[in-house]
């Protein structure tokens, strides 16, 4: 397809040339994956094929646009309403979100738009109507922006299962997928089902560096605070900065401490997921009409509309992904050609070492990314359901269409049948609901037995599952809302305990029918905001650079003198990790046993390790006291010596000992309930939902114990399993180090070692103890027993 | 220790680890609320298809019980089953498990509000509305004094919630003992009501005290038990 003449009127009347990628997929003829940075032009790119065909309409829906975020459809439609009215083009466009008027909604059922954007929610939605194949019939293209951060998860594999829906329902279809810079592109084009990949012209090599900082960064910690005075000397020399902050509680921590600082008076704002939505908004909207010289931010800002004015991003604490650095370098500098600017600053000394080597990495263009495995299979339960919603289907068919999405193309039958019973029966060995299917086969086709469950069905759509959260608002009539915080946070807090949201103090005052209502106490010391959920493990490939790093004194060089010094008392006291040996210390310090393994394996994998470990160590008398999972190192404390850890990490015993942990272990009921709101077992609580005065429905952790002590085989078990084997548990990454581990290296010293003395100060131990919990609870029963002058 | 004996009106009582209430002058074992047939009712209407375990299981922990205290009288304190539907619809196989805990006792099911009518012939013991043996035995709280269950109290500690006995002046208010069963704050209004305040035995690996309707004092920062380390 050629560019038409009045297009090419108008991008000359713009002052621009068409690129060449935008050129590329006008000429495409099957679909394609455009990896272009931002400010590529990316997005006019996906949709010119579009707007060319559109000249002459063909009446219904032509284009979808599916993107990860609400706020970016609504940023789409104004973008392209320009073109659009200077080209004349007589086109509707309209979004369809979670947002969208319910009036709306039905019309576009009935009279779709020209140009339709929308989310992979609100699409899996619109596929689960009965009328979805004269919606989608017409369907000639699909837009898929931000692919990379939509194939993180997944919300990803459901999209895919509803394209290969859509390509069902309209044969013709070209699909365009957009994506910032990846480390295989080919693979994201597989996951695609399959794409051509076009490559748009990277750009500039950022200018990135380390922020040179007055004083080096502590020994631990990750607050990075020591860095706010060079970070607001920063910010007072660019135009704009976004501050990256790894977690919420950091990111108020730092928040605050800059503004402790801040004797300019910079207009510096805060921007993170627990905030209220007017909150976000508020900066949001203070961003774009560039009233705001910086804002600290967390990962929510890591997609998002683009703000030209921003010329800055410094990154706080360590990346713990170079994919994920480079793309936050990204939003520093919309415009095409120039180099984004960036800088980082390492949080303790062991960061310093990974910050050098993210830098390498960007430098050399080294991406990383682990592979997420096959499309999960309670994803695949729901879209089961949900295409039963739209009407009969034949297995068979639906086999070979889910076959088609990326994710599950090596899909196996066993598998597929065992979700596709799950959804009719439950799946349960004992086969208790033949009467009460909620799917039936009838006439060859597969159906819900009461058309009314398809309503409950659509109600738990996505595969968001979202922590219990609880709002916080001040006290007193019309309280202004501040944000919110996770149910076991707010359960953890007694009355005048104070903690930090939105950059201030507040005061825990009660709880009152789910809302936390708080009092500001700007005086107070914070209680450490602990309510932002997990943190990151630093990536496989960003985890061997350090290493190799570490282990290779010749290029210590390249790093600051005081780290080089650190390392060079290591290797004179004890030995360097290196590639291929495991280094592992024991010594004794106030009375206690420390071991310490060096592992460079992500601190999930440690945090693992580091219960199994003990759990032999317990059972081999050497008395564990508790330990420390960081993203390098695990340090577990003992009242006796740990003289050769070679029987402790014996693959086989770390696996058996796996199988009997998992069973009771919160990470797995975590990981369990999120794959049963998934898969349709229980219904999400959605907001507004949970009431006070009424018994609460039950945990879903009775569920899974139940399910472990009565059906042990059954699928959403096998799921969960599968899925915290790669995620929190990480046992994958466990495998890998022993893997790489040619020998393992074991010094008994007589003193702590340099690199193990910052892990001696580092805050997050886990205590050894069966019961912690429960004699935690009970020493707090005694504790308000004792408060009330009772004793039991 | 699976058990916190009190008093209540005159009469020594042992709250069990389990939910369930042993009253050793009587060897009388109470258990409240069920809930058998609950994930069996829940499909049939259309909802989810939950694990259909949770009648065995209760099932499971209530021989335990029965066998830990061997009762003269077991008495089910309402909502027995999950409706009445349930219970004419349990599978022979439940019916002959509860005939055989029941040989050689008396076996009481005092009926709840979702289950008026769910006794069937098949199974064992006697259906009332209310019993009164020294202390009144009713589902619902009523006029106090009184041992009742319906509302399944709990209690949230150190993040972790658990079932609790909620024992006033007036009213003991019995945790529920089935499986599939979720709870109700001890703060909750409507508890509050019946018992302003008192005691809660919550239910963990074994049962502990702590008071109710007291205003929490904020206590020092330093130590505790929030930060072990």
């Amino acid at each position: 397809m050629n560019l038409p003449q009045d297009f090419q009127d108008w991008f000359a009347a713009q002052g621009w040339q068409p690129h060449p990628h935008q050129i590329d997929l006008l000429n495409a003829t099957g679909d394609s994956l455009l990896i272009a940075p931002t400010g590529g032009g990316k997005t006019l790119a996906g949709f010119l094929p579009s707007l060319v065909e559109l000249r002459d309409p063909p009446g219904g829906l032509h284009t979808l646009y599916v993107s990860p975020l609400k706020a970016l459809t609504a940023d789409i439609a104004r973008n392209l309403s320009r073109p659009v009215a200077d080209l004349n083009l007589k086109i509707r466009i309209e979004d369809r979100t979670g947002d969208t008027r319910s009036s709306q909604r039905a019309r576009q059922r009935i009279d779709p738009p020209d140009i339709l954007l929308t989310t992979p929610e609100s699409l899996a939605l619109m596929l689960s109507y009965e009328q979805a194949p004269a919606i989608f019939g017409s369907l000639r293209r699909v837009v898929l922006d931000e692919l990379h951060a939509l194939a993180e998860n997944k919300r990803g594999d459901q999209l895919m299962l509803c394209l290969s829906r859509l390509k069902a329902l309209a044969p013709r279809l070209i699909v365009t997928g957009l994506s910032a810079t990846v480390e295989d592109p080919d693979r994201l084009a597989r996951f695609m089902g399959s794409a051509t990949v076009i490559h748009a012209d990277p750009g500039p090599d950022p200018d990135i560096a380390m922020l040179p900082t007055t004083r080096p960064a502590p020994w631990a910690g990750g607050g990075g605070h020591y860095s706010v005075p060079d970070v607001l000397t920063e910010v007072a020399r660019a135009n704009t900065t976004i501050i990256f902050i790894n977690t919420r509680a950091q990111a108020e921590l730092f928040f605050q401490a800059i503004w402790a600082a801040n004797d300019a008076n910079l207009p510096i704002g805060l921007h993170h997921g627990s905030l209220s939505r007017e909150a976000r908004q508020r900066v949001e909207a203070a961003m774009a009409a560039g009233e705001l010289r910086a804002v600290v931010a967390t990962g929510s800002l890591d997609l998002g509309i683009d703000w030209g004015s921003v010329d800055l991003v410094i990154q706080v604490g360590a990346p713990k992904n170079v994919k994920r650095l480079v793309q936050r370098i990204g939003r520093a500098n919309h415009r095409y050609n120039a180099p984004s600017r960036a800088r980082i600053v390492p949080a303790n000394r062991f960061e310093v070492i990974e910050c050098v080597a993210a830098l390498q990495a960007v430098r050399e263009r080294d991406l990383d990314g682990d592979d997420r495995g096959p499309g999960p299979l309670d994803v695949l339960c729901q879209h089961i359901l949900l295409t039963a919603c739209a009407g009969p289907f034949d297995a068979d068919d639906l086999f070979r269409e889910v076959r088609e999405a990326g994710p599950y193309r090596n899909l196996d039958r066993e598998d597929f049948d065992a979700c596709l019973d799950f959804a009719a029966t439950g799946g349960y060995a004992l086969r208790a609901y033949d009467r009460w299917q909620r799917l039936m086969l009838r006439d060859g086709l597969w159906r819900l037995r009461d058309p009314r469950a398809a309503r409950d069905l659509r109600m738990n759509i996505g595969t968001i599952v979202e922590a219990e959260m609880l709002k916080v608002r001040l006290r007193g009539r019309g309280g202004t809302p501040l944000g919110e915080v996770e149910e076991s946070f707010a359960s953890s807090l007694v009355r005048g305990d104070t903690f930090l949201i939105g950059g201030q103090t507040v005061r825990y005052d009660a709880l009152r029918e789910m809302v936390v209502e708080v009092t500001r106490q700007p005086t107070k010391e914070p209680r450490i905001a602990v309510y932002s959920g997990l943190k990151l493990a630093t990536s496989t490939q960003l985890s061997h650079r350090v290493l190799a790093l570490v282990g290779d004194p010749a290029a210590h060089a390249g790093l600051p003198e005081d780290t080089r010094r650190w390392l060079a008392l290591q290797a004179r006291v004890s030995t360097l990790p290196r590639p291929g040996v495991l280094v592992t210390e024991s010594f004794e310090h106030h009375g206690r046993w420390h071991f310490v393994l060096y592992g460079f394996a992500g601190r999930h994998a440690l945090q693992t390790l580091g219960l199994l470990m003990t759990r032999t160590m317990e059972i081999g008398g050497l008395g564990p006291i508790g330990f420390l999972a960081t993203d390098y190192a695990l340090l577990i404390t003992s009242l006796d010596a740990v003289t050769d850890p070679a029987p402790l990490l014996d693959l086989d015993g770390l696996r058996g000992g796996l199988g009997d942990w998992l069973a009771s272990n919160a990470v797995m009921k975590r990981t369990f309930r999120n794959v049963a709101v998934i898969s349709g077992l229980i219904q999400r609580n959605l907001p507004g939902q949970r009431k006070s005065g009424r018994q609460a429905t039950f945990s879903s952790d009775i569920l899974y114990d139940t399910l472990r002590r009565y059906d042990p085989d059954h699928l959403l078990l096998r799921i969960t399993a599968d899925e915290a084997r790669r995620g929190l548990v990480d046992f994958d990454r466990i495998e890998e180090m022993l893997g790489r581990t040619d020998r393992i290296d074991h010094r008994m010293l007589d003193r702590v070692s340099p690199l193990a003395a910052p892990l001696m100060l580092e805050k997050g131990r886990v205590p050894i103890a069966g019961q912690a919990q429960e004699r935690m609870a009970e020493a707090e029963a005694a504790a308000l027993m004792a408060e009330a002058g009772l004793t039991t | 220790m699976t058990a916190h004996s009190f008093d209540f009106n005159g009469q020594r009582l042992d709250a069990r680890a389990s939910g369930a209430l042993f009253w050793p002058a009587r060897r009388c074992l109470v258990v409240s609320d069920l809930h058998l047939g609950k994930s069996e009712r829940m499909a049939r209407r259309g909802g989810a298809l939950l694990p259909p375990y949770e009648t065995e299981a209760t099932l499971d922990r209530l021989e335990a019980e029965i066998a830990a205290t061997d009762p003269d009288i077991v008495v089910s304190l309402g909502d027995g089953f999950d409706d009445d539907a349930a219970g004419r619809g349990l599978p022979d196989a439940v019916c002959q498990r509860l005939r055989t805990m029941a040989d050689g006792r008396r076996w009481i099911w005092i009926s709840g509000n979702h289950d008026p009518g769910a006794i069937c012939p098949r199974m064992p013991g006697q259906s009332v509305d209310a019993l009164h043996d020294g202390l009144v035995l009713r589902h619902e709280a009523g006029q106090g004094p009184d041992v009742s269950g319906h509302y399944h109290p709990c209690v949230t500690l150190a993040g972790q919630r658990l079932r609790c006995f909620l024992v006033g002046r007036d009213h003991l208010i019995l945790p529920a003992f089935g499986t599939y069963t979720g709870g109700l704050p001890v703060t909750d209004a409507a508890l509050a009501r019946l018992v302003p305040q008192g005691i809660a035995i919550a239910c963990g690996g074994r049962p502990f005290v702590l008071p109710v309707g007291l205003q929490r004092q904020p206590r020092k920062k330093a130590g505790g038990w929030r930060r072990p380390f």
